[in-house]
């Protein structure tokens, strides 16, 4: 079973040279500490900055230059500082490759929920609306079972939906799954998970070919 | 040169009104017009809607006008950070239209550029499509969407000059720029303002037409909500 930064290690593995990629808060954020260091990838941050790089040393903080998580970072050599229109033009204008962002649930036809609990402090959708209606690489980091051991890999979402038919890859604590249309295929387990504990966790239809190899992670 | 420098807070936030529309700029509590809205508070107009990203933390930012319950409504993407919110929206005080983050900066640029409405992807088939129009173009759904109609634009930048000419620093540009000619009254709000003619044309984000009042805020705080660092 993999904690959160092996799911950021395991889809580090995604990221390809050449990419714009666009993290959401949580563990999708660690992906970047996991990237391979022989290729070129740009990060995108919402708030209107493309070119993120690490949080900078103590001292050299500047209330300016934050993340979308309201964190303080640092901008790497060719980075860039724009407005939210024109961030927002880079991601519904399909500029950006990839995406990648947490989920409560996610549903088998690729539908995702990640913005509301009714009965909750609902605190918004930020720009996660805006990314899953337009991207095209969606891959979606996430628990597989919530803390009561209940599948968040579902038939149906249960709870207000983020977007509609955008998941393309899930990668959880337990396995990477891709959304097909016929249900959600079983592409590799993580590590000492049996396949059928991922069958057990999943409420979704789950598709099972051949042998599923075990992930690699670096 | 048409100068559009005041000479205090005092005249940047005058004609604000009970039950006004307001734009402020910022992210978090990155590039937020600090200055204007320490007066707004001074000023404790009432009723107040106010289109802002987010809406500060419980002692600074839009925060200090939640406390003074001078909010009515709030259009914001992300609402997090401030206990005061939570406690006015739950008892049903404070009216909250959460808007997706790209749809509120498309509503204020729609506002700035003269268009009423765009089509956008974004919410389609979600609650927030709920009463709106959609459209399908090229075989993918979209939803209308109108551009903000607001009274006051506060926004902050990094320098200025008197003929409202505006450069912004790092993440602090985020929905400033945007909301920059987007209400029938722009105020901007910069740390170095100077004369005209001392910053290079070449390197102006936002032309001096879209501000009708500029001024030098007293003392900026720009205060970090979430400091992280890594080790040496």
């Amino acid at each position: 079973m993999l904690d959160k930064n092996g799911i950021a290690k395991r889809i580090a593995r995604e990221v390809k040279d050449g990419y714009f990629v666009n993290l959401g808060i949580g563990i999708p954020t660690l992906v970047a500490n996991f990237v391979r260091e022989d290729i070129e990838v740009e990060f995108q941050s919402e708030n209107g900055v493309l070119g993120m790089g690490p949080f900078p040393f103590e001292g050299e903080e500047d209330a300016d230059i934050i993340n979308a998580g309201k964190q303080t970072i640092t901008t790497l050599p060719g980075a860039s500082f724009f407005d939210s229109a024109l961030s927002f033009a880079m991601i519904r204008g399909k500029h950006v490759d990839l995406t990648i962002l947490g989920a409560m649930e996610v549903s088998e036809n690729g539908d995702i929920a990640n913005w509301k609990i009714p009965g909750k402090m609902v605190k918004g959708m930020g720009g996660a609306m805006d990314l899953v209606a337009s991207a095209e690489n969606i891959i979606v980091a996430m628990m597989h079972t919530n803390k009561r051991g209940a599948s968040k890999i579902l038939k149906k979402c249960t709870l207000p939906i983020t977007g509609l038919g955008c998941v393309k890859k899930i990668v959880t604590n337990l396995a990477v799954l891709d959304v097909t249309p016929e249900g959600f295929q079983l592409i590799e387990r993580a590590p000492g998970v049996s396949v059928e504990e991922i069958k057990n966790a999943t409420e979704g239809n789950l598709i099972i070919k051949g042998e599923i190899p075990e992930m690699k992670i670096a | 040169m048409i100068n559009k420098k005041i000479n205090s807070v005092e005249e940047a936030v005058a004609g604000v009104t009970d039950n006004m529309t307001l734009m402020l700029g910022g992210f978090g509590l990155c590039g937020i017009p600090e200055n204007a809205i320490a007066e707004l508070v001074k000023l404790g107009a009432k009723n107040l809607t106010c289109i802002s990203n987010n809406a500060g933390v419980d002692d600074f930012g839009l925060g200090l006008l939640l406390q003074q319950r001078q909010i009515k409504k709030m259009i914001s993407s992300y609402v997090g950070e401030n206990d005061e919110f939570e406690r006015q929206m739950l008892s049903g005080e404070l009216d909250v239209e959460l808007t997706p983050q790209g749809t509120l900066a498309e509503k204020c640029r729609a506002a700035q550029a003269g268009f009423p409405a765009f089509y956008t992807p974004a919410g389609y088939g979600t609650e927030v499509a709920e009463g709106k129009e959609s459209r399908e173009f090229n075989g993918k759904m979209y939803i209308l969407e109108k551009a903000f109609e607001a009274d006051f634009a506060f926004v902050k930048a990094w320098k200025g000059d008197e003929a409202g000419n505006l450069i912004f620093k790092g993440t602090a540009r985020n929905f400033n720029p945007c909301m920059c000619g987007a209400a029938k009254i722009t105020v901007a709000e910069v740390e170095e303002l100077v004369p005209a003619g001392e910053l290079d044309p070449n390197q102006i984000h936002i032309p001096g037409i879209f501000v009708q009042r500029i001024f030098q805020g007293a003392h900026y705080e720009k205060r970090i909500e979430q400091r992280t660092v890594r080790q040496r």
